[in-house]
């Protein structure tokens, strides 16, 4: 065993102990904990191949244990396409460590050398003869509390069995069969519960007709009220809900918000109180050469999760345990010890699956109130279900975006600077990040000062500014970002942040400035681009459209192509789309093609590339959320639609893999250029661009008159 | 006034007490726990909650029992299970057709529906069967294959 320092994986920092990591158990199998959780993406599917390529063991001796505040350990929040990089380097670097003290162990056992010893299913072999000790029988011989050193060097990708390989997701099965999720958790002697919520952080609760909505509950119901905090509880979950559904009415609150119209739009950002700063290259405004300018927006976006949030706990009058389907159990329990004056260890988080969006939805909200509830109620097992319309009015959402950009082309038509300005509320108020808080937080007695929005730093991709930054070869570019600090509503993470907008207004700028210069947009592109992983995407991409054979475009036919790389440190993205547009966009063909470095599991890199490009076409062409006078009035799937079946286009995705590479975050990869290339698709079918989202029936109608 | 309803579940005859106007969802995850039919939007808007009434895909969200009473009601619970799964279980395995799997049960209902009454299907059939559910995460292409090769497992055609 080598001792050189190595640079150890954040997450194994921060949980140094093997024990954190790995456990080996009485019935032959190894535990191997991540801090990280399923939330549809199939991380722990892949991260399950890690460790048993490295011990060498079966995949069926590996079972994971995730998202569980006690015995796993610590990563924070299962987000920005990290688990891989992460948690995956994490785990790889554990198990290659484990399985050399097992070999060392078994050597000093069998008296033979390290080099005499093979592993096959956890058994030792001495020089191909089977032994009678396998790694369950020495593992209790070895100390796990030691700290892990990451100097045992992992298997050489041309080993690798397992790793590389489509293997079938683990939590399927269950998921068809119709168990799995959090919301089957129904104790005989549950209490149902259901909020009235505070229609914002400063109002005040100043009536509630309690007679009238235990008129409407029908069954028997406790109100339960703290503060601005109310819930109704009861062993009927049908009369909590018509409680709840009715209380909407029968309250009367002060200084609740008063969202005039215009505000859900981005053109209000423009002008707000904003936390201003600048990054990259000074640019001389003087410098000759012609200017293009262009502004695109995005308006506010919902998580909009097929289920309202859900999470259970109870309180044993000593201990709070709480079931939740958050991105975090560690910084879950944290920001609800800190609300309820609880030590830490006094409370257990534990991750079930819920429903699925990429990003911060209300389940961490609806968590803090439950376990209000259930401190309240000590002994009984609590489950809050929210309504509806509670997660489509109150989850934090993606904010709405303005991107202006200014480029100044030189001789040959090619960008020589580059700025981008953006207007943007914040994209992370994930509560313990000093941006946010939980929401009923708020509603208690002695809230939370107002939260200071802050944007991720600019080394961990940005928020607003996130891809804001071409990837091309431009001599300056530069980034103006106007935090807008007073939104009118919470806004937070919602899958690839910024990259979204920023990249859909780049890659159409880049469109525009090739037809300007006489240049096919490939090409183009292509000439300014030296990464030779960005090339091959690209060029790939390419060829499954038949770019080669696009029509000259203005006859409702598109064809359009984009790129990005994720945070320009993730993996790399080509996208192209094949549309028809007459008073509305049809999707007909998605092509995507990745790279993310070594792949675990292609099946499941794949899956979240259809998966992503999809979500973006969602977004792009569909969703909008409206809100007026109190809050959010988008409160139910007719007034906020996403894609459905009957828009669903063919979707090929194709993974380059490159073996030899580490690792690239690939979960949100393909959202964003393919938001990008159904803008260029619409442009080059409509001879006319776009260049405010969503791409709807209305402004393809306003396009198509002009 | 709660009253006694009395419906099949799953092949069993059931006696249930309820309000006449108790969405059967209600009854399905809280009396008789059989919790894989989800709640999603309790406006007949997502599909997460379908199940076969006398065949039919119909929403259980805002289904009152009284319109139930005497039927017989199919959840997914009574397809297969994980260690038998049905024809259609399997193929979404095989297709991998998922992400985080809230909207499987009932589209797979709707699809049960839609292959007991034609084995063939085109695409459009199944687009069409289908477009009453919301997905999310972005499975659609997966799950639309994944009933296409259903239904060659329940012609016979290709290795099950």
């Amino acid at each position: 065993m080598s001792v050189e320092k190595v640079d150890l994986p954040l997450s194994l920092t921060v949980n140094p102990r093997l024990e954190q990591w790995l456990k080996f158990e009485t019935d032959e199998t190894v535990r191997v904990a991540t801090g990280k959780v399923e939330i549809g993406q199939g991380v722990v599917t892949a991260l399950s191949q890690i460790a048993a390529e490295e011990l060498d063991l079966p995949l069926d001796r590996v079972v994971m244990l995730s998202g569980d505040s006690d015995e796993g350990p610590d990563e924070r929040y299962t987000s920005s396409s990290l688990s891989i990089m992460v948690s995956g380097a994490s785990i790889r670097l554990v198990c290659a460590e484990a399985r050399a003290l097992l070999v060392a162990r078994a050597a000093l056992r069998l008296n033979c050398s390290a080099a005499q010893l093979s592993v096959a299913d956890g058994r030792f072999f001495v020089d191909g003869a089977a032994s009678d000790i396998s790694y369950w029988s020495v593992a209790p011989e070895i100390d796990w509390g030691q700290t892990a050193t990451g100097s045992v060097a992992p298997k050489a990708p041309a080993e690798y069995r397992i790793v590389g390989q489509n293997v079938p997701r683990q939590d399927l099965p269950a998921k068809l069969a119709g168990g799995a999720y959090i919301y089957d958790r129904i104790p005989d002697d549950v209490v149902h519960a259901r909020m009235l919520r505070q229609p914002g952080r400063d109002a005040v609760l100043r009536a509630l007709d309690e007679a009238a909505v235990r008129h409407a509950a029908g069954g028997e119901i406790e109100i339960f009220q703290r503060g601005n905090f109310v819930a109704f509880l009861g062993a009927d979950e049908r009369s909590v809900e018509a409680a709840a559904a009715a209380a909407v009415a029968h309250a009367k609150w002060a200084n609740a918000p008063d969202i005039e119209p215009g505000q859900q739009g981005a053109a209000w950002l423009r002008g707000q109180p904003s936390d201003d700063r600048q990054y990259g290259a000074e640019v001389n405004p003087d410098a000759p050469g012609e200017v293009v300018e262009a502004r695109f927006s995005r308006p506010y976006i919902a998580h909009a999760s097929l289920a309202p949030s859900c999470a259970l706990a109870q309180f044993s009058g000593e201990h709070l345990t709480i079931w939740s389907h958050g991105q975090g159990m560690h910084p879950l329990r944290r920001n609800i010890a800190e609300v309820l004056e609880l030590p830490i260890e006094a409370i257990t988080a534990k991750h079930l699956n819920g429903p699925g969006c990429y990003g911060h939805n209300g389940a961490d909200d609806v968590a803090l109130d439950v376990a209000i509830i259930a401190m309240h109620k000590p002994g009984s097992c609590i489950r809050l279900q929210w309504r509806r319309e509670e997660e489509f009015g109150f989850e934090p959402f993606g904010p709405a975006m303005l991107v202006d950009l200014r480029v100044r082309l030189d001789e040959e038509g090619r960008p020589a600077d580059w700025t981008a300005e953006v207007w943007s509320p914040t994209h992370v108020q994930r509560p313990g990040t000093g941006s946010g808080f939980l929401l009923a937080a708020a509603a208690l007695p002695n809230p939370p000062a107002a939260p200071v929005p802050q944007d991720p730093l600019e080394e961990a991709g940005g928020g607003g500014t996130r891809n804001a930054t071409p990837y091309y070869d431009i001599p300056k570019t530069r980034i103006l970002h106007h935090l807008v600090t007073a939104p009118p509503v919470r806004t937070s993470a919602l899958r690839t942040l910024g990259a979204l907008p920023n990249v859909f207004a780049l890659e159409a700028m880049i469109d525009d400035l090739a037809i300007r210069a006489g240049a096919d947009p490939l090409d183009y592109r292509l000439s300014m681009l030296s990464d030779p992983r960005a090339r091959a995407v690209l060029k790939t991409v390419a060829k499954r459209a038949d770019w080669s054979q696009r029509g000259k475009g203005g006859e409702g036919q598109g064809l359009g192509l984009a790129f990005a790389r994720y945070k320009n440190t993730a993996a790399y993205a080509a996208v192209a789309v094949a549309l028809r547009v007459d008073e509305q966009v049809h999707l007909d063909h998605i092509w995507v093609v990745a790279d993310g470095g070594l792949v675990i599991n292609p099946d499941g890199v794949r899956n979240q590339l259809e998966g992503g490009a999809i979500q973006g076409a969602s977004w792009t062409l569909k969703e909008q959320v409206t809100m007026l006078g109190q809050g959010v009035t988008s409160l139910d799937w007719d007034s906020y639609p996403i894609l459905r079946f009957s828009e669903i286009p063919e979707i090929e995705a194709e993974v380059l893999n490159q073996p030899e590479q580490p690792s690239l975050g690939v979960g949100e990869c393909s959202v964003s250029p393919t938001a990008a290339a159904i803008g260029n698709s619409v442009a080059h079918a409509l001879g006319h661009r776009i260049h405010d989202m969503p791409l709807s029936r209305e402004r393809i109608m306003a396009a198509l008159l002009n | 006034m709660a009253q006694i309803f009395e419906i099949t579940v799953n092949g069993e005859p059931r006696q249930v007490e309820a309000e006449a106007d108790l969405p059967l969802i209600y009854v399905l995850r809280n009396e008789l726990g059989l919790t894989g039919t989800r709640y999603g939007c309790g406006l007949e808007q997502c599909g997460s909650c379908m199940v076969l009434i006398d065949g039919e895909p119909s929403y259980a969200c805002a289904r009152a029992m009284d319109s139930v009473a005497g039927r017989t009601v199919q959840t997914i619970e009574d397809l297969g299970t994980v260690a038998d799964p049905h024809p259609l279980q399997q193929a979404f395995l095989d297709e991998q057709a998922g992400q985080c799997g809230y909207c499987l049960s009932g589209i797979l209902i709707s699809a049960k529906a839609l292959l007991d009454r034609n084995p063939s299907p085109s695409r459009a059939d199944i687009v069409a069967a289908l477009d009453g559910h919301l997905c999310r995460c972005g499975a659609h292409s997966r799950i639309i294959r994944a009933v296409d090769r259903a239904a060659a497992m329940l012609r016979g055609e290709g290795g099950v």
